[in-house]
């Protein structure tokens, strides 16, 4: 049912029951918000998109007001813009200034809002409020005193990703956001998958930063610097460098961090064809002894950390498979140094990965062979862009070159594991293909690519049906678990990504995370694939190099060695 | 006491003229009147008991014992003196009550023997309570006679403080629960809506917001279950009218809630109390027991096939859980936060269904208004305003305790008529009235009659209807910095102009009434810039803050800079007090001449600022002094005084 809306004099129609946010947001206007995010259930926390409605005694907020009639509406009248700017003002008072440090400078919410209001003094001067920094996560920072309590964090770890890390706790001038019994936050249940910190619009919580580190090894003699990004780094980063989004900069980051100092660049997505490999074997073996399904992807490492801590269970139905970067890390410490013959060297590997989780992953005891961490240091793609910019190489300028032999992928099925459901698809095209022989048409998978949380499709590869599903968000993948519990839901393969549309939305990704955004960066990944001449992970002639010349088979002995592990039972405080 | 449950109901169904002689008899026993022994009757209501009449109640059980005398001891709630308390009421057989007041448990036994002696002594005497049946007392006021009652109107405090809480029967032979039977059997569920709408009542939490249409707009939502919230969580310091009701009348509310429920359609009500009213508690879980072993609660009431249970949730005692939306979250066992509105309580409230929430004054009118009728209300005060409402009188006044008055009566007649005025020799400078979100009324205002309507017009609010009385030993600008400092620590903090508009005006507050921690800090123009920046805060915070907390936590400030403005400008520019009660601000001397020398004051300053050698005058180094006054108070000779 449509409503006429009178907004600053102009007539525009709007829906009973929608917001007069979206109302306004539909006709190209736009009222400042900090609390209101898509998706999440609106809070009228922030109060600045507080809009003049004729008739109502106080200003209204426009992300939770539902029209319900005509209205006259004045978005920046001069009590509008007051109110704004005081309670920017009012929040700014006892905010510390050091925007010049702040790891969000230049992406801050709060820092923008200032700058639009044209605020210029601290006309309201405030106590500041003693914080301790906490650091105790491998991946997540949290410094309250930046904190605008805006509860965003608290709204996307409730409501995406069914975590609830962190809550508001006390009260009035004492509200803080805090972890359970304010215990740092390695002891939380948190999972790092960083969602929080791509939310947060200040510098309130910020990923765990590694890139300086980086500087004691580069360079230095006797090292070997190992560097191997994912595919969602290469089709993202170029939003941070000023590129149309979409544009895959994988040519661009071989040849920018060579000149950096790596010694050898790879491709994470190498590791996810063997991944996609040995998780076909694991199902064929699974499916032929009737047990043990649906096979549940293990390759996100946020939600290995929530399966380990709320649902031991069902552990026996994950796969026993490491995540593509620690099996490539596994990989370049056991065979390279062998292959190169460079064994007086010591072995630096750096990961470049859109993953806040892989941070804490490779932390993991798990994830080390004779007490070293197979991987040295975890960069987010944010860290990548700020290296490329500190490279001071003229972008335009570089000739794209490929990653070096071996651990490249020249097919498309390991760099289609960074969008959701893209490692579903990858590793039934393997299936399908030992079972029938014939490789599966690249489009009878198309419509595994429909833009929702979670997708179901069945495959028949000859007599056999494969069921296969996936899922992102973890909220999503709890209520298709729970289905599948109950037994609602029958499956052959779930893959389960904790970020809601995957790697390519990681908590390391470029902020802000807005969802046109987000479908350019899938787009590009699918663009990929379309594009390429080899779609499976069996058909690349590397893969096949590396079974014949070292692991002789998937699921061989030394594959066993190095890619699989055990997910066991986590206690955690809740 | 034992009754029939038979007997209790058909009184309960009946007019009280068409008693019969038998049961005009049961009644005068239930309630009371004809009584076989003495009665003592002891307020063992908050208010008595911090007054130490639980002391006083064993010294009668004791007087009563040594003597073997045999009497009636019972329990009832505050006739609303508070500072008059342990009150304590004593009837023999035949003969009228009579209150007395301060009875501690040493005046027990001298009071007791005059009394039986039929003497009545002359201190102590409130007056006493005139009914039918029952011999007066000889040279003893009758309580409509005194002031503090003569001038009120009692209505839903009638029974406070003169009969026992936790009696149903004397509640029902004293015309109880005839307006719920009366509801259940004679009336449907939109009559009884449309009943009250008639009538006129408003919510009497604050907001004055019409109950009934509250309830229709319940009652027309289409749902499989709708709720009835009793708002029990009196959160505004110095207002105490709820617990005394709950105290005093519980089997009111509980009936006031039946006969809501039934309005809006609802078989579920629940009473949420702060935890801090334990007393309160005891007593209402106590009815509801009482009334569900009476079949008065539970399944098919009385064969009406209506059913209806009562619940009572403790809340943690946070200011804000007053508000309707975050009570309902507190309830829903989330965190006490207010939401948006709309959608309001009435359409999506208590898990998602339509909840009415009234608060236990507003619900206690109920009673009267079903049994008497709406014409009968509406003839109490205002057109606008029909009814009475209590005020819970506090500060520096005479007598402090409750006053229901109607609606349109002035703050003159409420402070200065009924409750006495200020101590002796002190002069009235303003009222406080609302609680810490509420006004400061200066004694020009003091006739205005007081309706939610006039209240508006000049800039004022009723709030829960608490009283603060300040004379000129009050200081305006250190109350409101108190106030502020109270909502900024139970503001929930969710939304940033209630959390950090209140923090910073308690910021800006507190350094006009303290001293400077040094030089650079608070200079004389920084405290009249943050005096003009209070405006703006105030006027922001009223626009955007997310619910009444917020919009009402500036109203202090505003209405004093409104009307006390000289107050602010007296501490910010010559940094005194002129009331002399911002204890920093103060500076102390020590006279020369009347100085000895003793040096007890040197010895307890906590500042060590007062240097001197024993035998000679002593001397107050002005930089170290914190203005506390402990000089001045341990000093024998009168020699510390201040300018």
């Amino acid at each position: 049912m449509g409503v006429r809306l009178e907004v600053n004099g102009r007539s525009i129609e709007a829906e009973k029951g929608e917001t007069i946010l979206s109302a306004l947001n539909r006709h190209g206007m736009h009222v400042p918000t900090i609390c209101s995010m898509k998706d999440l259930s609106p809070s009228g926390a922030c109060r600045m998109c507080v809009v003049e409605v004729e008739g109502s005694e106080n200003l209204v907020p426009s992300c939770s007001f539902p029209i319900e009639g005509p209205m006259k509406i004045m978005t920046h009248s001069p009590r509008v813009l007051r109110a704004r700017k005081t309670n920017v003002e009012l929040l700014l008072s006892n905010h510390p200034d050091d925007c010049l440090y702040c790891e969000r400078n230049g992406s801050c919410e709060l820092q923008s809002l200032s700058e639009d209001l044209n605020i210029r003094e601290r006309r309201i001067p405030g106590k500041r409020s003693p914080h301790k920094i906490d650091k105790s996560s491998p991946a997540i920072i949290r410094d309250p005193s930046k904190c605008i309590l805006c509860g965003r964090c608290v709204r996307i770890c409730e409501e995406i990703m069914a975590t609830s890390s962190l809550d508001f706790a006390h009260r009035g001038n004492e509200l803080k956001i805090s972890t359970t019994l304010a215990k740092p936050l390695n002891y939380s249940n948190c999972t790092s998958c960083g969602q929080c910190l791509v939310a947060c619009p200040t510098g309130a919580l910020i990923e765990h930063v590694q890139f300086p580190e980086l500087e004691e090894h580069i360079h230095a003699p006797g090292k070997l610097v190992v560097a191997q990004y994912s595919p969602a780094v290469a089709v993202s980063v170029a939003e941070l460098l000023g590129y149309k989004p979409g544009t895959d900069l994988s040519g661009i980051i071989n040849a920018v961090l060579r000149r950096y100092g790596f010694d050898k660049v790879f491709e994470t997505s190498f590791g996810a064809d063997l991944m996609i490999m040995e998780q076909a074997r694991i199902y064929q073996d699974r499916k032929r002894d009737g047990q043990d399904l649906p096979l549940i992807t293990s390759s996100c490492p946020a939600w290995i950390h929530y399966a380990e801590q709320y649902y031991p269970e069902l552990l026996y139905l994950l796969s026993p498979l490491k995540s593509p970067q620690q099996i490539a890390g596994a990989l370049i410490r056991e065979w390279f140094p062998k292959a190169e013959k460079e064994e007086g060297k010591e072995i630096v590997s750096v990961v470049i990965s859109s993953c806040t989780a892989a941070k804490t992953e490779a932390k993991r005891v798990e994830m080390t062979r004779t007490g070293i961490p197979t991987i040295d240091l975890v960069l987010t793609t944010r860290e990548l862009a700020r290296m490329i910019k500190l490279s001071g190489l003229d972008l335009e300028l570089l000739e794209p070159e490929l990653p070096d032999a071996p651990f490249y992928s020249t097919g498309s099925a390991g760099k289609l594991c960074s969008v959701a459901g893209g490692e579903a698809e990858a590793t039934v095209r393997t299936i399908y293909a030992q079972i029938t022989g014939t490789e599966i048409p690249a489009s009878k998978l198309h419509r595994f690519r429909i833009n929702k949380s979670y997708r179901e499709m069945i495959v028949k590869a000859g007599k056999t049906e494969i069921r296969m599903g996936t899922v992102s968000g973890l909220a999503n993948a709890v209520a298709v678990i729970e289905e599948l519990l109950s037994g609602k839901r029958k499956l052959d393969i779930l893959e389960v990504m904790a970020c809601p549309d995957g790697c390519i939305n990681g908590g390391g990704q470029p902020i802000p995370a807005v969802e046109k955004l987000i479908r350019s960066r899938s787009k590009a990944v699918y663009d990929m694939d379309n594009g390429s001449k080899n779609h499976t992970a069996h058909g690349d002639p590397l893969v096949q190099e590396i079974y014949r010349d070292l692991l002789k088979e998937a699921g061989g002995k030394l594959s066993q060695d190095l890619f699989y592990t055990t997910y066991l039972k986590r206690e955690v405080l809740l | 006491m034992q009754t029939d449950k038979e007997i209790l109901i058909k009184l309960a169904q009946q007019n009280p003229s068409e008693l019969s002689p038998d049961e005009l008899g049961q009644t005068a026993l239930l309630r009371k009147i004809q009584i076989p022994r003495p009665l003592v009757m002891v307020n063992s209501s908050t208010s008595g008991i911090v007054a130490g009449s639980m002391r006083t109640w064993e010294a009668i059980e004791q007087y009563a014992a040594e003597r073997s005398i045999d009497i009636d001891l019972a329990e009832t709630g505050s006739i609303g003196l508070s500072s008059e308390d342990p009150v304590i009421s004593v009837q023999l057989p035949g003969r009228c009550r009579i209150f007395f007041s301060r009875i501690t448990a040493e005046k027990v036994s001298c009071l007791l023997d005059d009394l039986f002696h039929r003497e009545v002594p002359d201190q102590h005497v409130i007056g006493q309570l005139i009914r039918e049946g029952q011999e007066p007392w000889k040279d003893v006021p009758s309580l409509e006679d005194i002031p503090y009652f003569a001038l009120q109107s009692r209505i839903v405090l009638e029974s406070c403080g003169i009969i026992d809480p936790f009696s149903l029967e004397e509640y029902i032979a004293g015309g109880g629960y005839r307006a719920f039977l009366l509801t259940i059997r004679s009336y449907t569920f939109s009559e009884v809506c449309d009943l009250v709408s008639d009538s006129g009542l408003r919510g009497r939490s604050g907001g004055g917001f019409s109950t009934g249409e509250k309830w229709k707009a319940a009652f027309r939502t289409p749902s499989d279950q709708k709720f009835l919230v009793c708002n029990a969580e009196e959160s505004d310091p110095g207002a105490f009218m709820d617990r005394t009701l709950m105290e005093g009348d519980p089997f009111r509310l509980l009936e006031g809630i039946s006969i809501a429920a039934y309005a809006i359609g609802s078989n579920r009500a629940y009473i949420y109390i702060r935890s801090e009213y334990k007393n309160a508690i005891r007593r209402i879980n106590n009815a509801i027991k009482i009334l569900r072993e009476m079949g008065l609660l539970g399944d098919n009431i009385l064969d009406s096939g209506y059913n209806l249970q009562i619940s009572l949730r403790k809340g943690p005692g946070a200011f804000v859980c007053g508000e309707e939306t975050a009570l309902i979250a507190s309830l829903e066992g989330r965190r006490g936060i207010p939401s948006s509105k709309p959608p309001y309580p009435s359409t999506s409230g208590y898990l998602g269904r339509p909840t009415v929430v009234n608060n236990v004054e507003t619900l206690s009118n109920l009673p009267g208004i079903i049994r008497n009728g709406p014409d009968w209300f509406k003839g109490i005060g205002t057109t606008e305003c029909p009814g009475t409402k209590i005020f819970s009188i506090s500060g520096r006044v005479k007598l402090t305790g409750l006053v229901e008055v109607p609606l349109g009566t002035s703050f003159d007649t409420i402070v200065n008529k009924i409750i006495g005025g200020v101590g002796k020799g002190r002069e009235l400078k303003a009222l406080h009235v609302g609680g810490p979100s509420g006004c400061m009324v200066p004694v020009e205002l003091m006739d205005i009659p007081v309706t939610y309507e006039t209240l508006k017009e000049k800039g004022l609010i009723m709030g829960s209807g608490g009283i603060f009385v300040m004379d000129d030993q009050s200081c305006v600008v250190n109350t409101v910095s108190y106030f502020m400092e109270y909502m900024n620590k139970q503001s929930c903090g969710k939304c940033i102009p209630c959390r950090e508009g209140t923090r910073r005006m308690a910021e800006i507050l507190r350094s006009i009434i303290r001293k400077p921690a040094d030089e650079e800090e608070h200079t004389t123009l920084d405290r009249f810039k943050g005096m003009m920046r209070l405006e703006t805060l105030a006027e922001v915070m009223k626009d955007t803050s997310l619910c009444g907390l917020g919009q009402n936590a500036p109203n202090p400030v505003v209405s004093t800079l409104k009307y006390f403005k000289n107050e602010y400008e007296e501490h910010i520019f010559d940094r005194r007090c002129p009331s002399n009660s911002c204890t920093e601000l103060r500076s102390w001397f020590i006279d020369v001449d009347l100085c000895t020398g003793c040096s007890i004051c040197a010895k307890r300053c906590p500042a060590e600022a007062i240097i001197g050698t024993a035998r000679h005058p002593y001397f107050i180094v002005q930089e170290k002094c914190i203005g506390c006054g402990i000089c001045h108070e341990v000093c024998k000779f009168t020699a510390v005084y201040y300018k």
